[in-house]
């Protein structure tokens, strides 16, 4: 097993209130680790020494959760293509290397501490529309409703999203479009998402605008930082609903 | 939930700045089209000239049109801009790009420099005040002698490379511009994203190409008074 | 054997397939005008407690929720892999809900409860139905139709599935349902919020202590009942493939206020995880049991074999899971693929850096079907596999270990899923109802949305209309007093400043688990590790070092209080581990087996589930028994033969 020698330079902010700076830390680490065993180890050494150990999130550790969020080197997720953080391994550093650590910079994901962000923005925008509204009990048979395989997969390709806001740490502009466009399209695709497709899109655009992120600018930054690998064509297709529901004037809710 | 008006939406400014977009490609091409008539030689650059200006009711309808479609493109972008820089208040200390490409990064800076262009090219050939020496002779039909306007103006390397240097920037912005308005009014999917961006490339290089010909060749003195 | 008093099984009158028919009909309702003047807790956002807070939302209650999480959509039923089971018998093989309930008796080797599982299996379909119409992108054939793979421990082929990624899209379905429920202003929601403390007023769950993560504010929740819905308690072991945040803590604190512990010894030791590579592990991660589909497991025939697994010629080779069990092959439960795996290895033919390990092979599916058709099947997982090995399972087989995956036992429920206290409802992963001492793959999926969708939300209705809980507010003298010990367990944990970092006991509090309370457990053991256990307590208690403030986001001491529940609550399960003198599903004693090395029942003296009353940290907890009755099923012996 090689050791490797590392200078980390992360990101650390008191609260969301206070001012932050970057701090230097030297450590250890094996190519096996991962990237957050290496940050464990880090942490165990700060919390030993009675130092404010590095908060960051992350949970499953195994690339789904979406929890874990920092952009290493200038890159959301670290160098490596379609991994999140916690499966992102040393093995893809060398002996002697700076790493930056930062959170995701947007001004709808404000920085908590250190690294952890709120990324409550993303369930605001879910509250306003992703869903279909089926109530529990009185739905037909799952085979009733036959759904071509290609349109199926094309909607597990949008809804594979993890939700971890990549894409907005990503992009130039903050946006959060390929978010927003993959659970549009995941739902768009689906004939249980069309009832409710244009109230569906209007909503959660106006939400989305609302949260203060940025515009697409098509950069394409989102779909090469996704750890889900989600293609921008679900903006395009997001941007197609969202034309094709211009037409459609909500009624109230209240007028039932 | 209360809709916005489409045309204040995020996605409502995009599609904004796609149709003027387009819009203005357009015109971009009829206008090269036009210019191009000046290597068929001086009297038919000139005896096109003088039918636009017979034109000049429809000259004008044009030009207001023009003039509301780059309005409306400037001030949309405006909007984003601001808004997407309001969108990230703290910088990354260290960023890297993955795919984006130098036009898409600079089509703020390319537009304003265009804008700047396109009123300085306006002053030059269609107002004549900036060089009015060589902008306002006759040709022997007693029409306006914009042949002889065109090349002794590109004479001047000043002007020649600095109308390289204006089209160098508005190529770029078109490569990037181009096959984001068909992105944005959600033409494009699978198959036709990774083709729109390789056929946006290649005619705005095209275009590219054809408008430089003409001050390159003035200059080194392949079309001649 | 007579059921404990304490314990009421609750279980309807009438046949087996009736009952649940027949609970339904008796449950009383709540008028639509008075559900809104309910409130319920759910702790948890998982698949058990999302679609409960979105169900119960719906229905018309007030409901608040928590979760520990950034976003309830990131409870760890996300990162279920391979499917989830329903009797649908869409592919005409002979299924049914008989057969899905007695593939899941069996594969719990007879240690659960008939009713909840029959239930189970009748609800199965439901689930299916209610998760596509909610747009859960499950596979699909050509023709349209829902798609199915087989999974261990069936014969038949009932597995649905999205993907390697079955669990985040019924999460995904669960958590919109829910934001659907707070856009209509029907849940609160409490994100980045830890319960830590149940507050019972005249005896009855009426509500929690919350610590707000970010601020540490300390906060008070009334409701008329609470639901907890808040995962098992496979970290104890320190290394498992739980979420780092999964902890005992809900159900730990539920059962030092009065409420059951059931059945803790069932722990699952799924059988494909890899391998761990070093000290500074802090997971493991699972490859999902649908790789056993196509891939062999095997481990070579010689010991101490170090060469290179291709250099291995086939007759080298022994193919463990084949030879013994020649009818389930590499589909044999999960327990016991465990254990043969575990046997190669302490035979000494395991495989790695440290002989931890066997292989799972896909030469053989690569050769029959092609890369493509195994990569479009597997891809993901393969991919996963190879980011965190660097090694590439498609020239090489993968290297595989099992690892602490799930945890059968929890609090103690009656049918209605309500534990021994009143108004306190435990449901999903949790309780101990289903699955007895092993769970089948692609089962969680399917009880965390049976209890969630279908079961608690009337039962809960049922307690709300016919105890009618009365007006209790958080001035309760019961809530300060919770909220008094909540504070000074915290001051406590801050004020130690000694020398050792929670990390650290939490791996050494593992690994005596592990060693001792893991896939082979022994008496002197087991009595070894009590010992060890309450020793690490007492020191944890002196030397914990924990920086920062408790009115900050402050994670250490987030994992100190987590831990302080484990050393507690591990000593109950090697207790529970050490009063069952049988081996059954994932509890192997090795004093209990058969010549062959399986898992040798004893039926007449422990064919119950064993619930454990909280008597004081350090003293012996009381033991209750309810007795499990077979009636459909004759007591059998397991075989996978």
């Amino acid at each position: 097993m090689s050791d490797m020698n590392l200078t980390l330079k992360v990101w650390r902010q008191k609260s969301k209130d206070q001012k932050g700076c970057f701090e230097t830390y030297k450590t250890l680490a094996s190519e096996h680790m991962s990237f957050l065993e290496m940050l464990d180890v880090v942490n165990e050494k700060l919390e030993r020494d009675g130092k404010d150990p590095v908060a960051f999130d992350h949970d499953c550790r195994e690339g789904i959760c979406g929890a874990c969020s920092m952009v290493i080197n200038g890159s959301p997720h670290g160098p490596e293509k379609a991994t999140t953080t916690c499966q992102l391994h040393m093995r893809k550093f060398k002996d002697g290397d700076t790493i930056v650590i930062e959170p995701w910079r947007a001004k709808a994901f404000p920085v908590l501490k250190d690294l952890i962000v709120d990324r409550g923005a993303f369930d605001r925008i879910i509250q306003s529309g992703g869903y279909t509204s089926a109530a529990t009990g009185g739905v037909p048979d799952a085979n009733s409703i036959l759904i071509p395989k290609e349109r199926a997969d094309e909607a597990m390709d949008a809804a594979q999203c993890i939700g971890c806001g990549a894409c907005v740490a990503a992009c130039p502009n903050a946006s959060a479009m390929l978010f927003v466009g993959a659970k549009v399209s995941h739902l768009a695709n689906l004939p249980q998402g069309q009832v409710e497709a244009k109230t569906r899109v209007q909503n959660m655009v106006t939400q989305m605008d609302k949260e203060g992120f940025g515009n697409c600018t098509n950069h394409g930054e989102c779909e090469s930082s996704c750890p889900k690998e989600i293609s921008i064509k679900f903006i395009s297709k997001m941007n197609r609903e969202y034309l094709g529901a211009l037409s459609h004037v909500q009624k109230s809710a209240a007028a039932e | 939930m209360n809709r916005d008006c489409p045309a204040q939406t995020s996605i409502g400014k995009k599609v904004l700045m796609a149709l003027t977009g387009l819009m203005l490609s357009g015109f971009i091409v009829g206008h090269l089209l036009g210019n191009l008539t000046i290597f068929a030689g001086r009297e038919w650059i000139n005896s096109y000239a003088y039918h636009l200006e017979e034109l000049k009711p429809l000259v004008w309808a044009a030009r207001i049109t023009l003039l509301g479609l780059v309005t409306i493109h400037i001030l949309t972008a405006i909007c984003l801009t601001i808004k997407n820089r309001q969108a990230r208040p703290v910088a990354y200390a260290k960023k890297e790009h993955q795919t984006t490409s130098v036009g898409a990064r600079t089509m703020a800076l390319t537009g304003t420099v265009i804008l700047a262009f396109i009123i300085f090219h306006l002053m030059h050939f269609t107002f004549r005040v900036t060089h009015p020496e060589i902008s306002n002779s006759l040709d022997e039909h007693g029409h306006r002698d914009v042949f002889k306007m065109v090349v002794m103006s590109f004479q001047r390397p000043e002007l020649a490379f600095g109308y390289v240097a204006a089209l160098t920037l508005l190529f770029l912005h078109l490569s990037h511009g181009l096959w984001s308005l068909f992105q944005s009014i959600g033409l494009l999917g699978e198959r036709t994203l990774p083709v729109a961006k390789k056929i946006s490339c290649a005619v705005s290089f095209i275009l590219y190409l054809a408008y430089i010909s003409i001050p390159l060749t003035c200059y080194f003195g392949l079309v001649k008074v | 054997m007579a059921s404990s008093p304490k314990l009421n099984s609750n279980i309807p009158e009438g046949d087996l397939k009736d009952k649940w028919q027949n609970r339904l009909a008796e449950y009383k309702l709540v008028n639509p005008a008075n559900k809104r003047k309910h409130k319920i807790i759910i702790v948890g956002t998982g698949l058990a407690g999302g679609a409960a807070a979105a169900t119960l939302a719906e229905l018309g209650y007030n409901v608040e929720s928590f979760c520990y999480q950034d976003s309830p959509r990131r409870a760890h039923s996300i990162a279920a892999q391979g499917g989830i089971n329903a009797s649908k018998n869409y592919r005409g093989d002979n299924d049914s809900i008989y057969r899905l309930f007695y593939d899941t008796i069996k594969g719990g080797d007879f240690r659960a409860r008939e009713a909840n599982v029959y239930r189970l299996a009748q609800i199965s379909g439901n689930i299916i139905d209610q998760c596509v119409a909610q747009g859960v992108p499950f596979a699909r054939e050509y023709s349209g139709y829902l798609a199915n793979r087989s999974f261990g421990g069936a014969q038949v082929s009932r597995t649905f599935y999205a993907r390697g990624q079955t669990g985040q899209q019924l999460l995904l379905g669960a958590y919109q349902a829910l934001e659907r429920q707070i856009n209509a202003k029907k849940v609160t929601m409490h994100e980045r919020t830890e319960m830590l403390d149940l507050v019972l007023v005249n005896g009855q769950a009426r509500g929690i202590i919350a610590r707000n993560m970010v601020t540490g504010e300390i906060t008070k929740h009334v409701a008329d009942c609470v639901i907890l819905a808040t995962g098992g308690y496979g970290n104890v072991f320190y290394l498992s493939t739980n979420a780092k945040g999964c902890s005992a803590s809900a159900i730990h604190r539920a059962y030092k206020r009065g409420a059951l512990m059931a059945n803790p010894c069932y722990t699952q030791i799924h059988p494909t995880c890899i391998p761990v590579s070093g000290d500074y592990q802090s997971k493991l991660t699972l490859m999902s049991e649908s790789l056993r589909n196509d891939g062999r497991m095997w481990a070579p025939k010689a010991k101490g074999d170090k060469r290179p697994p291709n250099e291995i010629p086939e007759n080298e080779r022994d193919y463990f899971l084949e030879r013994k069990y020649p009818s389930y092959g590499n589909l044999a439960p999960r327990d016991i693929s465990s254990r043969a795996a575990k046997e190669a290895c302490d035979e000494g033919r395991g495989v790695g850096p440290n002989g931890l390990g066997v292989y799972l092979d896909f030469a053989d599916a690569i050769k029959r079907l092609g890369k493509q058709t195994v990569k479009e099947r597997y891809g993901n997982l393969i991919d996963m596999y190879n980011r965190i090995t660097g090694e590439d399972p498609y020239t090489q087989p993968m290297r595989i270990y099992p690892a602490v995956h799930y945890t059968m036992g929890g609090l103690w429920v009656d049918y209605d899923l309500m534990s021994n206290i009143p108004g306190l409802f435990v449901t999903g992963e949790a309780n101990f109802s289903d699955h007895g001492a092993n769970r089948l793959g692609a089962s969680a999926l399917m009880q965390g949305l049976a209890d969630g969708y279908f079961i608690s939300p009337h039962s809960v209705s049922n307690y709300i209309a016919s105890v009618k809980p009365g007006k209790v507010t958080t001035d309760a003298p019961e809530f300060a007093a919770a909220e008094k010990e909540t504070r000074e367990k915290i001051k406590r944990m801050l004020s130690i400043n000694g020398k050792t970092t929670v990390d650290e006991f939490h791996r050494r509090l593992g690994k005596i688990i592990w060693d001792k309370c893991g896939m082979a457990r022994t008496k002197e053991g087991l009595e070894q590790a009590i010992k060890e256990i309450r020793a690490l307590r007492a020191e944890f208690w002196k030397d914990l070092k924990v920086t920062g403030g408790e009115n900050e986001l402050n994670q250490s001491l987030e994992r100190a209080g987590r831990v302080a529940d484990f050393l507690e609550f591990g000593e109950v399960l090697c207790m529970d581990a050490l009063h069952r003198e049988e081996s059954c599903g994932g509890h192997f004693r090795v004093e209990y087996q058969t010549e062959e090395g399986e898992a040798k029942r004893n039926d007449e003296k422990f064919t119950y589930a064993a619930a454990w009353e909280f008597t004081g940290v350090d003293s012996q907890p009381i033991l209750h028994k309810e007795e499990l009755k077979f009636e459909s099923i004759h007591l059998q012996t397991r075989s996978y033969k």
